[in-house]
């Protein structure tokens, strides 16, 4: 019995595997197949992809209502604008081992305040503090350039390895930077799967799902919380750290709470129950929020009806939804 | 010393208005045990439903004194609102995990913003013609309009009346039965989804009233909702969720606070109110009367 358990469980994580690889596959030829336009949406639905996943170890894992973690995001994007403004090297390794020590910290403190509760008052705490992030980088406008925002200009990538000028170096830093994002991107992933599926991961997920046998068990249940807040934080930090060169500028709108409101759209989107959902979620809503905006100008309202109606008709998401069906035609089958 | 006094009308002013839109998000936590995340962008529906009434009512002739009237059918208006939100969209989450009411209602700001922006528009609008209707006072040589005495007056007013609504009627008596156990309040033959239904429609007309007694002082704008859900947070959070008295006296710190704040302090000001919340939930976790 538990070895024939092992067993199915050990093929099943090799299907996982094989999908994953076939997955990665794809996005490594994908390049040389579409335009620069098309490969800017992807490295900015990668991003997404990697700050819901962040989000979601909260959320998915944790059992923890984050409307606040675009302050993270945010954190981590004005870090690498200071870092232009005060230190001067363009150098994305050099952006990253600033930023993310700096977004870890900030997430600790923070993260140290919101886990004093749960369910409401995390979620009113992590919005409000996000707000005041808001309004300080609104407000001390002599450092951060108040609603006109900083300008972050192309790094270099690899330790100078690769730079980018002259009139074809905008379409360069696309591809290689591409490359780059995926293989932050594939890091972030396993990195990720092995947090939650190690003991750790098991742990908050005893948390979410029963807080008080949990306790009895000798968890210390704040301090796990808090962990996870602090590795959630740093990972949507990462993804605010990737965007800024991509994007050329920071501004306080990725503090704002609409802001927040994506992320949490794209880990319901994809289905926050399930290891993969936040991934289908980052790349789904990266296309549809392009489409959307293009075509009303009105898009937050269409993004909340989507929001209520998925709530309501589909709770788990995407990937949730697929694997239903799967389930139901396998079921059928047999 | 009259610069003093101007300063403690301001602040009651400013509180009466929080108190009007906490005291609402704190009674429907307090009997449905949900938190309205849209509640401050129902305060601003109340702001822009009123001033576009009184916009309308300027440009078909209607004299300044029946103006007034608008003022409680902005906030009636909202409370309608509210009870097409309740049976509809919140209804199907009472059984469902926490996680899941937070995200309708985190929809419902995303929805209830842009429809603001969609039929108002950006630019922002103003009913300050009721302001000008009532004379200026004079406060020992400095000059105040005595339209924001009124306003402190209705906050007074609100307190009194849903204090003694819920404490010394007979509905008050099915909301308390309700809010304390659901279940058993049904078995005695209580209609909770019409107490539900009444609760909520009277916490969102309290927003809506916030927002319509609010706009003839200043305009109504976009964003307003969220600015104002999150001072009413830090209100609930001081004084404690589901707390009638709690929201009250979170309401009276709060713009106290934020006046001395604007005045000494202006940049820190949204800082240093939420050390204060800060500060009070980690020596009192539930606020200072909360039961949550």
């Amino acid at each position: 019995m538990n070895a024939d358990l092992k067993a199915s469980r050990s093929r099943s994580v090799l299907k996982l595997a094989a999908a994953a690889a076939l997955m990665l596959l794809v996005l490594i030829v994908i390049p040389a197949f579409v335009e620069v336009y098309q490969m800017q949406l992807l490295i900015y639905g990668l991003i997404a992809a990697i700050a819901a996943l962040g989000f979601n170890l909260l959320l998915g894992y944790t059992g923890l209502l984050s409307f606040g973690h675009s302050a993270y995001f945010g954190i981590g994007a004005y870090t690498v604008a200071f870092v232009v403004q005060y230190l001067g090297p363009h150098s994305m390794e050099f952006y990253i081992l600033i930023g993310i020590p700096a977004v870890a910290i900030m997430s600790a403190l923070f993260g140290y305040i919101c886990v004093r509760h749960t369910q409401i008052f995390f979620g009113i705490l992590t919005l409000a503090i996000s707000q005041v992030v808001y309004s300080l980088a609104l407000k001390l406008y002599w450092e951060t350039g108040g609603s006109d925002g900083l300008r972050v200009p192309r790094p270099t990538l690899l330790l100078g390895w690769l730079s980018f000028s002259g009139p074809r170096g905008f379409q360069q830093f696309i591809t290689s930077y591409y490359y780059y994002v995926l293989a932050v991107f594939v890091v972030c992933v396993v990195l990720m799967w092995v947090i939650v599926h190690s003991p750790f991961g098991k742990t908050l997920q005893a948390i979410r799902d029963n807080e008080i046998r949990a306790r009895f068990l000798g968890i210390r249940i704040r301090r796990f919380r808090w962990i996870a807040f602090l590795v959630s934080g740093t990972f949507t930090g990462l993804a605010g750290i990737l965007w800024v060169p991509l994007n050329g500028l920071t501004t306080p709108d990725v503090l704002y709470w609409t802001f927040s409101g994506e992320i949490v759209f794209t880990a319901l989107l994809g289905g926050f129950r399930n290891f993969t959902g936040p991934i289908v979620g980052g790349m789904v809503f990266t296309y549809l929020k392009t489409y959307a905006v293009a075509s009303t100008e009105y898009w937050q309202l269409l993004l909340g009806v989507v929001l209520v109606t998925l709530v309501l008709v589909l709770p788990t998401g995407i990937v949730g939804a697929i694997s239903k069906l799967g389930q139901r035609l396998a079921r059928g089958k047999s | 010393m009259a610069i003093l006094t101007i300063q403690i009308l301001n602040s009651l002013l400013y509180a009466s208005v929080l108190f009007l839109i906490a005291a609402g998000l704190s009674l429907i936590f307090g009997v449905m045990r949900i938190v309205n995340l849209a509640h401050g962008s129902l305060y601003a529906v109340g702001a822009y439903v009123t001033a576009w009434l009184v916009g309308r009512g300027i440009a078909l002739g209607v004299p300044l004194k029946w103006l007034f009237l608008l003022l409680p059918v902005g906030a009636l208006s909202v409370a309608l609102i509210g009870m097409v939100i309740e049976p509809l969209l919140l209804r199907p989450f009472y059984r469902r995990a926490e996680e899941y009411q937070l995200l309708v209602t985190f929809g419902l700001i995303q929805i209830l913003e842009d429809m603001m922006r969609l039929i108002w528009g950006g630019t922002p609008l103003s009913a300050d013609t009721l302001m000008d209707a009532l004379p200026i006072i004079h406060v020992g040589g400095l000059f105040y309009p005595a339209y924001n005495l009124v306003v402190i007056g209705v906050g007074v007013i609100a307190a009194v009346v849903l204090w003694a609504g819920i404490y010394h009627t007979k509905f008050g008596v099915m909301l308390r039965a309700t809010s304390q156990d659901r279940r058993m309040a049904s078995a005695l033959g209580l209609n909770v989804g019409l107490v539900y239904v009444s609760a909520f429609g009277i916490g969102c007309f309290m927003a809506g009233l916030g927002g319509a007694i609010v706009v003839p002082t200043q305009a109504a704008v976009l964003g307003m909702g969220i600015d104002a859900l999150i001072i009413a947070f830090v209100v609930v959070v001081i004084g404690g969720l589901g707390s009638l008295k709690g929201a009250l006296i979170g309401a009276v710190v709060v713009s106290f606070v934020r006046t001395a704040g604007i005045q000494f302090f202006p940049e820190l000001e949204l800082a240093v109110l939420y050390l204060i919340a800060a500060l009070v939930l980690l020596v009192r976790p539930t606020g200072l009367f909360g039961t949550a």
